[in-house]
């Protein structure tokens, strides 16, 4: 096991120089650059030229990447273009509300998914399995923003129920402390502000997970009515085994093997639909920062940020795989 | 069964140790709030500054804190672009127009409780003066006003205007310049030249930006402090939740604020930010779309527009030989049905713009020559030039709202309609605002953008000279007349002299045409049903302290 980890870490290397080196490539072939974040729209020609030689964005881009790569190195990503902060620092202020948000659309994902679609195969053919099924083809059709805009135009500005954006009230002034602001309000007792901090996790979390849902619920239906007509679970019915012995030790145990995939998949998928769903609720993390540096070239913060993305997603995939020799002891990886 | 069981006893128990042990750690910093919700404002604004050093920016968005924090010498009226005292209780200009002297406030403190005096003009002046390094290319609105630093450090920098700035006594200040611009004192009321307190500038701005474009760091003072003495003392700003805070400055030399806190919020997503204001969840927001103003009106918020302050233009590059040719731009300004787009595309109270200015600029012309719709003289001409059937690449931009520009793409189909019923082709050519369509356009690609521009202030310059003072690739022209009339009225020190020559100007372009003013738009700014007292500026110079929750 440990072997297996230490050789998938080693992968890395090679992974991320070569994502580090295409994606310096591709940024830079952009067309426009950070002039405009920097003078604002109204500077001319010359200052804009004079600004690119200042910053030496006029040097040949192989000068430039042996810069970043010595910076990078020291594991120093430099500073946003847009802010002046340095990377990791803007990274780890941002990171926890998405982080927060993911959580949050992994826990409706899964929660309402897994059981969802059990049901669904358990109960095949009946209204409950075609409204389950209809409702995650909808859930992967409907377009996030569009689910976000109806969401808050119901639930926010008719119903009063949810806020429609932000992450917290603006008047609470509540303590941050993890920057995950429901864990902040619970560890630092201002419950009313964990309250008010999950309230505005609702919606956009709910966005977020539709697709994510829809696939989790397709998936354990599939998986789930695969694994109910093998002769084991037969045999574990007749047995006389109750129905939540037969369900976790012998159905979900083994239908859940291809659902972990998924959801390991789906983690890289909601980090990068956290885009959108962040603009669209003006939810501070990583990806409305990530919007706005694609928009201003910000180049330091989209290495940075993909880098870190991507090392993100090839380490939770990593502890999918880990994690299946705890779903079924007969998968052990070496 | 038994050993699972364990396991998860004893995550659940390492989970509960390791929350409370940061409990334990962690304790709220609340103080006993005293802000009640009906004294804060929460203002939804479409981004965040860039800094909070307003010498380092040109943005509106960059602005906004600052107007409320900081004070310039001259302001302008509330509601208006009239030039009124603001830090400076008077101010007199030499007749050679080279010697501005301001007779100042009396008894002004800055938020850190240093007097404002001429010592603290002098000291800004001098020290935006003295700036170096990168410095030199952000800090735009001075060299767009002074021209240059004392020792500029880029060789093609032109030779600073400014020649000193000296305290004749603790409450008069003399700012002398090289020769007279057309820029003064209008440029006195851009948040660029603020009066900060030399105390924090000293303590946290020493420094220039320095860095290289992958490590560009800014001084402190830019990201922390704004230390001026405006209504409202800068707070915090939380750049993860894109808020800066103010609070009432009670040490204000004029009427305090109406309000104890206030707290602009960056909502990029206009939708978001209208649904934000019908949720309740903020009191204001700015750059509303046209298409929301009359639904926001019905549903009781203010919605207040801004007098037009601006011009949206149809530009011409004459690097194409046949725009060189003045009947084919002749035959588009013919062709193009601007009073359809004022009426069916813009908001409420737009005009059709006749010239690069808007009416209210001083200096607006009367008697320019009027390019009334006529598709029939469009198609004349079109045939006169050898021009019928000319193929054109129009440009324009895309996810992009400007206050003379709400909607691109609509006033791109109104005015290639035009275009097509006069016999042109036109080729659609979208792309994105920034940083593609700008940079595009500042190279002199397409045959024809539409792009615009909101004031600085109320001269005449700001609009024609910022067009035409100095050749540029979009327009690829050089009109000599037109060049030497501007570089002229630039240096004119008497303003009455310069409304004049500014109306010949207007005169002499429109004959010109080197593209075609389109229209003159009010952008909007809305506020919750019980907030009222800010009134909407042709600047965008709105001051927050006016504000007021009504029951």
């Amino acid at each position: 096991m440990i072997r297996f980890i230490v050789r998938r870490l080693l992968q890395l290397v090679p992974t991320m120089f070569g994502l580090s080196l295409l994606l310096f490539i591709w940024l830079h072939r952009l067309p426009g650059g950070p002039e405009t974040s920097i003078l604002g729209e109204r500077a001319t020609e010359e200052r804009r030229a004079q600004i690119r030689q200042s910053l030496g964005l006029d040097e040949p881009l192989v000068v430039q990447y042996g810069r970043f790569m010595r910076r990078l190195l020291s594991f120093d990503f430099g500073s946003s273009i847009q802010t002046g902060r340095p990377v990791m620092t803007e990274f780890g202020q941002r990171f926890p509300a998405t982080l927060e948000l993911t959580i949050t659309a992994l826990v409706i994902a899964i929660g309402i998914g897994i059981p969802l679609g059990y049901m669904a195969a358990r109960r095949r053919g009946t209204w409950l399995d075609s409204g389950t099924v209809m409702g995650s083809l909808l859930g992967v059709c409907v377009p996030v923003f569009f689910l976000a805009y109806v969401l808050k135009a119901i639930f926010s500005e008719y119903l009063h129920i949810f806020p429609s954006s932000g992450r917290q009230s603006d008047l609470l002034e509540a303590t941050h402390v993890t920057g995950m602001f429901v864990l902040d309000g619970l560890i630092t007792r201002e419950w009313d502000a964990a309250g008010d901090a999950l309230l505005h996790l609702i919606l956009p979390g709910i966005a977020l997970a539709s697709i994510p849902f829809a696939i989790i619920v397709r998936m354990t239906r599939a998986s789930v009515l695969e694994v109910i007509s093998e002769d084991y679970v037969r045999t574990a019915e007749a047995k006389g085994l109750t129905e939540r012995t037969v369900r976790g030790r012998h159905i979900l145990r083994n239908a859940l093997l291809p659902v972990a995939t998924v959801i390991g998949l789906a983690v890289g998928g909601l980090l990068s639909g956290a885009v959108l769903t962040e603009t669209v609720f003006a939810f501070g993390g990583i990806g409305s920062f990530l919007r706005d540096a694609i928009e201003f070239r910000d180049y330091p913060v989209l290495m940075g940020f993909i880098m870190l993305i991507a090392l993100l997603y090839v380490l939770v995939n990593l502890a999918v795989d880990v994690s299946y020799g705890l779903i079924d002891p007969r998968v052990r990886v070496r | 069964m038994q050993r699972s069981r364990f396991r998860t006893v004893c995550a659940v128990a390492a989970i509960a140790a390791l929350t409370v042990g940061v409990a334990g750690c962690a304790e709220s910093k609340r103080e006993s709030s005293s802000n009640s919700k009906d004294k804060t404002l929460v203002f939804g604004t479409a981004g965040e500054p860039k800094v909070l050093d307003p010498a380092l920016a040109t943005d509106g968005e960059t602005y906004r804190p600052p107007r409320q924090v900081l004070e310039t010498l001259i302001g302008n009226e509330l509601g208006s672009a009239k030039l009124v005292p603001r830090l400076a209780e008077k101010w007199d200009v030499s007749a050679d127009g080279t010697a501005w002297t301001f007779n100042l406030r009396k008894g002004v403190k800055f938020h850190d409780g240093t007097d404002f005096n001429a010592e603290a003009v002098c000291a800004n002046f001098n020290r935006w003066y003295n700036f170096t390094g990168l410095y030199q290319n952000v800090a735009e609105y001075w060299l767009d006003t002074f021209g240059g630093f004392a020792k500029s450090e880029s060789p093609t920098a032109p030779p600073s205007n400014f020649k000193s700035c000296a305290a004749s006594d603790a409450n008069t200040a003399v700012i002398t310049l090289n020769k007279p611009t057309s820029r003064l004192p209008g440029a006195f009321t851009l948040p660029a030249m603020s009066i900060q307190s030399p105390k924090a500038l000293a303590e946290y701005a020493s420094e220039s930006m320095s860095g290289d474009a992958q490590n560009l760091t800014y001084p402190k003072y830019a990201l922390e402090k704004m230390v001026g003495t405006g209504p409202f003392k800068f707070t915090s700003w939380d750049r993860a939740n894109k808020k800066v805070t103010m609070d009432r400055f009670d040490g204000y030399w004029g009427d305090k604020a109406k309000i104890a806190k206030l707290i602009f919020r960056a909502i990029p997503d206009e939708n978001a930010r209208r649904q934000a204001l019908e949720a309740g969840e903020i009191q204001g927001y700015d750059l509303v779309a046209p298409a929301d103003v009359a639904s926001l009106t019905g549903k009781g918020f203010n919605v207040p527009a801004r007098p037009p302050f601006n011009v949206l233009y149809l530009g011409m590059g004459q690097d194409n030989p046949k725009l060189a040719d003045i009947r084919v731009r002749q035959a588009i300004a013919y062709a193009v049905d601007r009073e359809a787009l004022v009426k069916s595309k813009l908001p409420n109270g737009a005009k059709v713009a006749d010239q690069f200015m808007p009416d209210s600029v001083e200096g607006y012309a009367t008697d320019v020559k009027k390019y009334t719709r006529d598709v029939n003289k469009a198609k004349a001409l079109l045939a006169e030039a050898g021009a019928t059937g000319v193929e054109l690449k129009f440009y324009y931009p895309t996810e992009v709202t400007r206050p003379y520009m709400p909607n691109p793409k609509d006033i791109f189909e109104i005015v290639k309609s035009g275009l097509e019923e006069a016999g042109i082709k036109v080729t659609p050519v979208p792309e994105k605002w920034s940083p593609t369509y700008l940079d595009d356009v500042r190279a002199g690609k397409p045959d024809l953008w539409i792009v615009g521009w909101t004031g600085d202030y109320n001269e005449g310059y700001n609009f024609a000279g910022t067009f035409f003072g100095r050749q540029k690739p979009e327009w690829a022209f050089d009109n000599p007349a037109l060049r030497a009339a501007l570089a002229k009225v630039d240096l004119e020190p008497s303003r009455e002299k310069r409304i004049e020559m500014y109306k010949d100007i207007n005169k002499q372009i429109m004959e010109f045409l080197p593209g075609l003013p389109l229209s003159s738009s009010p952008p909007s700014i809305a506020f919750a049903k019980n907030v009222t007292g800010v009134k909407p500026s042709p600047l965008t110079d709105e001051k927050f302290y006016t504000a007021e929750f009504t029951s």
